[in-house]
């Protein structure tokens, strides 16, 4: 456990340090820059990923849960769905810059290849709301099934996968014509999609259901359920959401909730290869942009759990805010 | 597409439903909402019930089957029955068979559900009882074309049970209201407290004498009644109201002559649902219900809620919108329901009960949810309120 005491201190030299470093040296490999939404905290919390410690914290709006880094890392993009927006934090000062308009109750959202558009997931109006990052204006909308949250983007960016967590399905998008070209049934409660980088695959958390779905992008079919079975616990405590699949396409990782748990799944048969204990009710994920370490967030134990991804083991625990939610990592 | 899809399964070509495309024809579902007119009578005016209490539930869950259902070809809607005193739940039944209806939610007493069941078994329906706590129709009295959304009194009671002994407050002062419902909610509260170790000190019957809920002398009365009722009582820890007919409960909180927290029917009451309960999503589902009813989701309208989307559930799995296909997946054991408790809603299958968590609430807050950690069952915790497989004197028929 870090001592909290260090953080201040280290926070002022951190960030001069962050500065020169890439002049002086040859970085360390896992100098990076971890944010954190803490849902009930209204904060993001600050991890630099050389201390494996928290450095700053940021005061946002109600209710920060998706977090993600525009592709230049000048912002990190909060949705604070109890204040229907989403904050732009500028990351050299770690002020709020902007807000994005997101609609109503933003949750998740994800940014097309290119970095200029940016697709919301407003749970509370059965839409994604599609916004032009730039311009900081919403350019369209599409009518998705009944409260909307995991937003996957095909690599090519011709696809985008919405999940909608009570008709439980993965909308599939055409992000030329904004129209659904395809509904694929998952099971229940579907809350996080993500593709392998190759496009061959992707995987859909079902919360409820307690399964992962692979689904075959080109014929829009489930090709195989991912099933998790942790001695001792019951199959109900097993809620996955989160999602992380390695570059290679190989591993993959899934965030089981209550379980307290991160499966590794072999992500050519999937087989779920080992569990990993970390903190309480564990929602998402983020790799070091090395791969060598996966910090997950713990909403109920308000810390996060750093993975060496080579080792399959939990090295480190880090606190943060109130009800840890999101996780995106910076390269800086 | 359908056909080619329900050929591909009976190939086993595919391993679970893939991607839907538009057809032609959609598939109508229709549902009927039978319940009788209510003149319930409440001790605080935020209680009374609004004229489409339940009903609006059911509609709620319609709009959402249909969001979905566009994307499925599937379609629904909802007819509603509202019986007078006079008028036969079975006749009701048949009728609605006669129109096409095959899966009927009905908020009815006990004997009227039993004799809608009865009527409509020949004719294919399938009811959804949405109203009725009462364990008989889960037991000796179960039928095979009743699905039982509403939770148990035993359900109620163990939930709450757990709560308490969880707390330590294991000595009960038990106090019973004077009609059949009250009794029988407090026959669940007794074994709820033998089973789960807390003790009855005492019990006392509140009679009701008859005479309005308020009046404008108000509370100068009920504020020297209660303390006197109250007086003289062994060492209890909590009162525990079993007050279903809203007689006294309610004028029980902060007028016990000890002071002691209340649980039951007043202060702390297991439920199926809470207008404040905003846990694992449930905002979403209480936000889309202000926006369209602009007034509070209660029990009844989660119940409603959840028994159209059972249905909705079950004809995108299967598909279909034939009640057999329907009915035979809401048996079988794939079929889950995600309803905003933190686990998914499953049916026991020995008498068509819904296997949910209970709320308990303060009418502010969600206080908590059992079941409580601790409360241990070889096949689910859920199975820990209410009557198990080995004690049900259900014989599906």
């Amino acid at each position: 456990m870090p001592a909290a005491v260090n953080e201040m201190r280290g926070m002022t030299r951190s960030f001069v340090l962050g500065a020169l470093l890439p002049l002086l040296f040859v970085a360390p490999a896992s100098a990076f820059t971890a944010y954190v939404s803490n849902e009930k905290g209204n904060t993001v919390t600050v991890i630099d990923t050389d201390k494996m410690a928290a450095v700053k914290t940021i005061k946002v709006g109600q209710r920060p849960r998706g977090i993600e880094l525009t592709r230049d890392g000048r912002f990190v993009m909060v949705a604070v769905g109890d204040d229907d927006t989403i904050q732009m934090i500028d990351t050299k000062t770690g002020e709020i810059a902007g807000t994005l308009p997101s609609g109503p109750d933003p949750e998740l959202f994800i940014l097309d290849p290119s970095g200029k558009l940016l697709y919301v997931a407003n749970e509370n109006d059965n839409t994604v709301t599609i916004i032009d990052v730039e311009q900081r204006t919403r350019v369209g909308d599409v009518q998705v099934g009944v409260e909307p949250e995991g937003m996957g983007m095909s690599p090519d960016g011709k696809v985008l996968v919405n999940t909608s967590e009570t008709t439980n399905m993965a909308h599939f998008i055409d992000t030329q014509t904004h129209q659904i070209v395809a509904n694929v049934l998952v099971d229940s409660r579907p809350r996080f999609a993500e593709f392998k980088r190759d496009g061959s695959e992707l995987w859909v958390s079902a919360e409820v259901g307690g399964t992962v779905s692979v689904i075959d992008p080109a014929k829009r079919q489930v090709t195989k359920k991912i099933g998790f079975e942790i001695a001792g616990l019951r199959q109900e405590a097993i809620q996955p959401v989160g999602i992380a699949l390695t570059k290679d396409g190989k591993t993959g990782f899934v965030a089981l909730g209550p379980a307290n748990r991160i499966a590794v799944v072999d992500a050519a048969t999937h087989e779920v290869k080992k569990y990993l204990l970390v903190g309480q009710r564990v929602w998402h994920m983020a790799f070091t942009p090395d791969e060598k370490y996966l910090l997950t967030t713990n909403g109920v134990s308000n810390d996060v759990s750093v993975i060496d991804v080579a080792a399959l083991k939990v090295i480190k625990t880090i606190q943060v805010g109130e009800l840890p939610w999101g996780i995106a990592i910076a390269a800086q | 597409m359908f056909a080619l899809i329900r050929i591909l399964f009976a190939a086993g070509l595919v391993v679970a439903p893939m991607s839907i495309a538009a057809a032609a024809d959609s598939i109508e579902i229709h549902l009927g909402y039978l319940h009788r007119t209510e003149h319930k009578e409440t001790i605080s005016l935020l209680d009374l019930p609004a004229g489409n209490n339940g009903l609006a539930g059911a509609h709620l869950g319609i709009e959402d089957n249909n969001t979905t259902g566009k994307f499925l070809n599937q379609h629904f809607d909802l007819q509603e029955v509202r019986l007078s005193e006079k008028d036969d739940a079975g006749a009701a039944a048949v009728d609605l068979a006669q129109k096409g209806i095959r899966f009927v939610l009905v908020d009815l007493l006990p004997d009227a559900v039993l004799k809608a069941a009865d009527a409509g078994r020949d004719r294919g329906l399938l009811l959804f009882n949405v109203g009725a706590t009462d364990d008989r129709l889960r037991e000796h009295d179960c039928r095979a074309d009743v699905i039982h959304v509403a939770p148990t009194r035993s359900m109620l009671a163990d939930g709450l049970a757990q709560y308490l002994v969880w707390k330590q407050w294991r000595r009960w002062l038990l106090v019973v209201g004077s009609h059949d419902n009250d009794k029988l909610y407090a026959d669940a509260l007794r074994r709820a407290a033998g089973r789960f170790g807390a003790k009855i000190v005492q019990e006392r019957m509140f009679e009701d004498t008859g005479g309005a809920r308020r009046t404008d002398s108000g509370i100068v009365q009920i504020q020297r009644q209660i303390p006197v009722f109250t007086q003289q009582a062994p060492a209890y820890d909590v009162l525990v109201a079993a007050d279903e007919s809203e007689v006294f409960a309610a004028y029980l909180p902060y007028r016990t002559w000890d002071a002691r927290p209340v649980a039951g029917s007043a202060g702390l009451i297991p439920t199926s649902w809470d207008a404040s309960h905003d846990q694992w999503g449930a905002v979403q589902l209480q936000n889309r219900f202000m926006k369209s009813f602009s007034r509070r989701m209660t029990a009844l309208d989660m119940q409603a809620w959840s028994a159209v989307r059972m249905v909705g559930e079950s004809a995108s799995r299967t598909q279909s919108g034939d009640e057999k296909a329907i009915a035979a997946f809401l048996k079988g054991p794939d079929f889950a329901l995600a309803a905003f408790k933190g686990r998914k809603l499953t049916l026991r299958d020995w008498n068509l009960q819904l296997r949910q968590p209970v709320l308990l609430a303060d009418g502010r807050t969600v206080v908590s949810v059992s079941p409580q950690e601790g409360f241990l069952h070889p096949v689910t915790e859920l199975d820990t309120l209410g009557y198990d497989r080995p004690e049900t004197k259900c014989r599906l028929q």
